[in-house]
């Protein structure tokens, strides 16, 4: 269901030796290269920061790229930056797909690395095979109720409670015993500077 | 604690605990139940009248039972909300009321004895949970005879013995004759980095608690005797070194090496332990007075059950898993949800007073922006095909799809509800729902590609959103090793994995397939995954039926916490495919094959797996 024809941009990360340790990331550029629909396949040492990202919307412009495709790290990472990312260039971020070849792959995978290398070309096809069938998604905005609720009264439930109530914020501050005060309350004093517990 | 009891927009209440949360980041519903005060909180001034006529003493829970209270009492002098309460399961009686001279004392009638539990419903966008810790007890380390000797107590015992609101008003005693103790030793580590009846990890306090004592002895008591033993001293935090020198300078002995065993002499009560101080590497023997134990901490018992009402995992230590160690480190997988304090992990009162800023922090970010977006990963259905069956509505964990089985109008999804785990969308037999951005086109297309060279040696596994791939990435961040034949293919929720994924991958040559989610009681979706394990029986059957072994489809429950267990499944599916031979590959591959012809003859129309493009 691709509208026009199918142009797919690859991204190969380096992420420093994270990933460029192990698999051989140029290999990995190469073969995406070849893969179907691809129009364009780029390394970069982090394609996370700025120049990484600068890459990818400059190549989505001047290949008028309808699907990109980022191998890197694991898409619970960075999935949400690469689709602002693309965005900005003004793709869709849901034609985004992500290859987690650092998490899934480079780390667990350091002690053979030609494997790695093969199972990395896999991961990337399989998301550009998953990315030719890509559509536009639109995202909904549900509104939030203004209130928390902080389940547990010791020193840290106290003091969250406190931070969010100041911010403006309504708090249900919910403690089993019958005071607030946890276990620091049975404290005499506390380190380092030797005050008071309450 | 006084400021959070008098702020205007903190609600406050004690006595209460979470007994149900349903909904999602933004819209939690959260079931609260409060249990009976028995004494109007409110009207309540602390005059103590009701204490002092209560005829009934228990040991005092605070005190650490050094002292005791009454069953009409109040916490400890400085309680918020500072009222009295009852204890029922101590006192005399209400129904019928067999003592009543506290209601008869209280000046204001704030006592109601007849007061019931109550169940209040909350509704809330971000919720913090900073439910602590307890402390070890070192009951089962009987070679320290803390069940034994009277004199051996343990650090929490020991604050209440040196606090000035404690029962013997700051003035140090031991327990067995009251007696100032001259010399006093403090046991490191107990609990603590052990493998052995205990927990593995370090405390992160206790160090600091016993440098801390050390000197409060000393400001009490300057010629006291002091020794500490230990294993390491870990002194890392900002000014820690600098009290540590404090302590040593004030004469407290450390001594590296951790005691064997305590002894009593019967008529004295003194303690003798013996130690093998590994500076000197010589056996030593002391005479104490008294031992204070310095225990670790760990989970609290009930952190279990409150983890699997708010859907949060447990790392194996027990404390609870964070989105991500170092990048989201108050943040539960689960989006608005956070942690503070030491249900994360042990840590002393900064460091809590530190995550908690920061969980405030993270939670006000979300009440500020007044809306969360949805993510565009929603059922969709397709009329043209839908037969008003109703599975999909039976399905639904979220009761977003409706369906008129009467009327036959077709399936309705409300789109604000569905949360998308594509349950619906695998249930369906007529493949008349489409799951927005996990479509059987696009998964079918990563199984094609994953298999199509030499499938014979790859491993293909698909892994929920939540636990087990997020699993995979622990297993990634810890660096642990697995074999490179494995390919993953990430669904929002294993509910989503069709029948047809699954056929799929067979028919495409895999060896072996593995589905894996959340555990069972732990689904980002409810229950999703009650029809994964269901789909998964049904599949076993059917495999069973065509001739393959069902070994070669695996059903693990992997939580996002257990990287190690991921690693472990991957070395075991390896050990399943080398099994796997050539032959058998093939034989399933025909017996897919016959087993769509003869579907299709059946549903008088060719089913089409194929990804279309169109």
């Amino acid at each position: 269901m691709v509208e026009g024809e199918l142009r797919i941009g690859v991204f190969v990360c380096d992420c420093g030796l994270n990933i460029a340790g192990t698999v051989d990331t140029e290999e990995v550029r190469q073969f995406a290269e070849a893969l179907p629909g691809v129009v364009v396949s780029v390394r970069a040492k982090y394609t996370c920061a700025d120049p990484g990202q600068d890459e990818i919307r400059a190549q989505i412009r001047e290949h008028r790229l309808n699907r990109v495709v980022v191998a890197s790290c694991s898409p619970r990472l960075h999935e949400p930056t690469f689709r602002e990312c693309v965005a900005e260039a003004g793709l869709n971020p849901y034609l985004l797909e992500m290859a987690n070849i650092r998490e899934h792959c480079s780390w667990v995978h350091s002690d053979s690395p030609e494997m790695a290398t093969q199972k990395a070309k896999d991961v990337v096809k399989m998301a550009v095979a998953r990315a030719r069938y890509l559509q536009p998604g639109h995202e909904t905005e549900i509104p939030v109720t203004d209130a928390a609720l902080v389940i547990g009264g010791g020193v840290a439930g106290i003091q969250a409670a406190l931070d969010l109530a100041d911010a403006g914020h309504m708090v249900y501050l919910v403690e089993k015993q019958p005071s607030i005060g946890g276990l620091m309350a049975q404290l005499d004093k506390t380190f380092p500077t030797m005050d008071c517990s309450i | 604690m006084t400021d959070a009891g008098r702020h205007p927009r903190i609600k406050l209440m004690t006595l209460s605990e979470v007994e149900e949360v349903s909904g999602y980041i933004g819209n939690f519903r959260v079931k609260v139940r409060q249990r009976a005060r028995y004494v109007n909180e409110k009207e309540c001034t602390a005059c103590a009248k009701c204490a002092e006529v209560c005829p009934v003493v228990v040991p005092d829970e605070f005190q650490q039972g050094f002292s005791s209270r009454k069953a009409a009492y109040i916490p400890h002098p400085q309680a918020v909300p500072s009222a009295y309460l009852i204890d029922m399961e101590h006192c005399l009686g209400n129904n019928p009321v067999a003592c009543n001279k506290c209601m008869d004392a209280c000046e204001k009638q704030c006592i109601n004895l007849n007061m019931e539990d109550s169940q209040v419903e909350l509704n809330v966008g971000a919720i913090i949970v900073a439910t602590g810790m307890a402390v070890y007890d070192p009951t089962a380390l009987d070679e320290y005879g803390y069940t034994r000797f009277e004199n051996v107590v343990t650090t929490l015992e020991f604050e209440r013995l040196i606090c000035g609101s404690g029962p013997t008003d700051g003035h140090l005693v031991r327990p067995s004759d009251r007696q100032v103790p001259r010399r006093i030793g403090f046991i490191q580590c107990v609990g603590s980095r052990t493998q052995n009846r205990g927990n593995p990890y370090c405390s992160n306090v206790c160090c600091m608690n016993t440098v801390k004592d050390t000197l409060l002895i000393k400001e009490h008591y300057p010629d006291a005797e002091i020794y500490v033993f230990y294993m390491d001293l870990r002194a890392f935090g900002k000014g820690f070194e600098d009290l540590l020198n404090r302590s040593r300078e004030a004469g407290v002995h450390y001594i590296r090496g951790l005691p064997g065993m305590v002894t009593e002499d019967a008529e004295t009560r003194n303690l003798r332990l013996k130690v093998e101080n590994t500076t000197t590497a010589r056996l030593e023997e002391y005479d104490l007075d008294m031992v204070v134990l310095s225990v670790g901490l760990q989970p609290a018992e009930d952190l279990k059950s409150l983890a699997s009402r708010l859907n949060l995992s447990q790392t194996s230590d027990g404390f609870v898993q964070e989105s991500h160690p170092k990048l989201r480190p108050v943040d539960a997988p689960t989006p608005g949800i956070y942690f503070a304090g030491c249900v994360e992990s042990p840590k002393d009162v900064k460091d809590s007073v530190t995550q908690a800023g920061a969980a405030a922090a993270r939670s006000a970010i979300l009440l500020n922006a007044g809306v969360v977006k949805s993510e565009a990963i929603k059922a969709v259905v397709d009329q043209a095909r839908c037969t008003s069956c109703g599975v999909c509505a039976r399905v639904c964990p979220y009761g977003a799809i409706r369906v008129d089985v009467k009327a036959k109008t077709g399936a309705q999804v409300i789109t604000a509800a569905c949360a998308g785990c594509g349950t619906c969308a695998a249930e369906c037999r007529f493949d008349a729902i489409t799951m927005q951005h996990f479509t059987d086109a696009q998964v079918l297309a990563q199984v094609d590609a994953a298999l199509e060279e030499k499938p014979e040696e790859k491993v293909l596994a698909f892994l929920c959103n939540w636990c087990s791939y997020a699993g995979g990435d622990l297993a990634g961040t810890s660096r642990l090793k697995y074999p490179a034949s494995t390919r993953f293919i990430r669904v929002m929720c294993s509910g989503r994995v069709d029948e047809s994924f699954i056929l799929r991958a067979f028919e495409k040559g895999a060896p072996v397939v593995l589905l894996s989610g959340c555990h069972i009681g732990d689904c980002h979706y409810i229950s999703a995954n009650h029809w994964t394990m269901r789909r998964a029986d049904r599949m076993w059957d059917r495999l069973e039926e065509m001739g393959i072994r069902p070994e070669r489809l695996q059903l693990e429950w992997i939580s996002s916490a257990e990287g190690a267990r991921f690693a472990d499944v991957m070395r075991g599916l390896e050990e399943i495919r080398q099994k796997v031979t050539p032959q058998e590959i093939e034989q399933g591959k025909k017996a897919i094959a016959e087993y769509r012809s003869r579907k299709a003859k059946d549903a008088g129309k060719e089913k089409e797996a194929e990804p279309a493009e169109v």
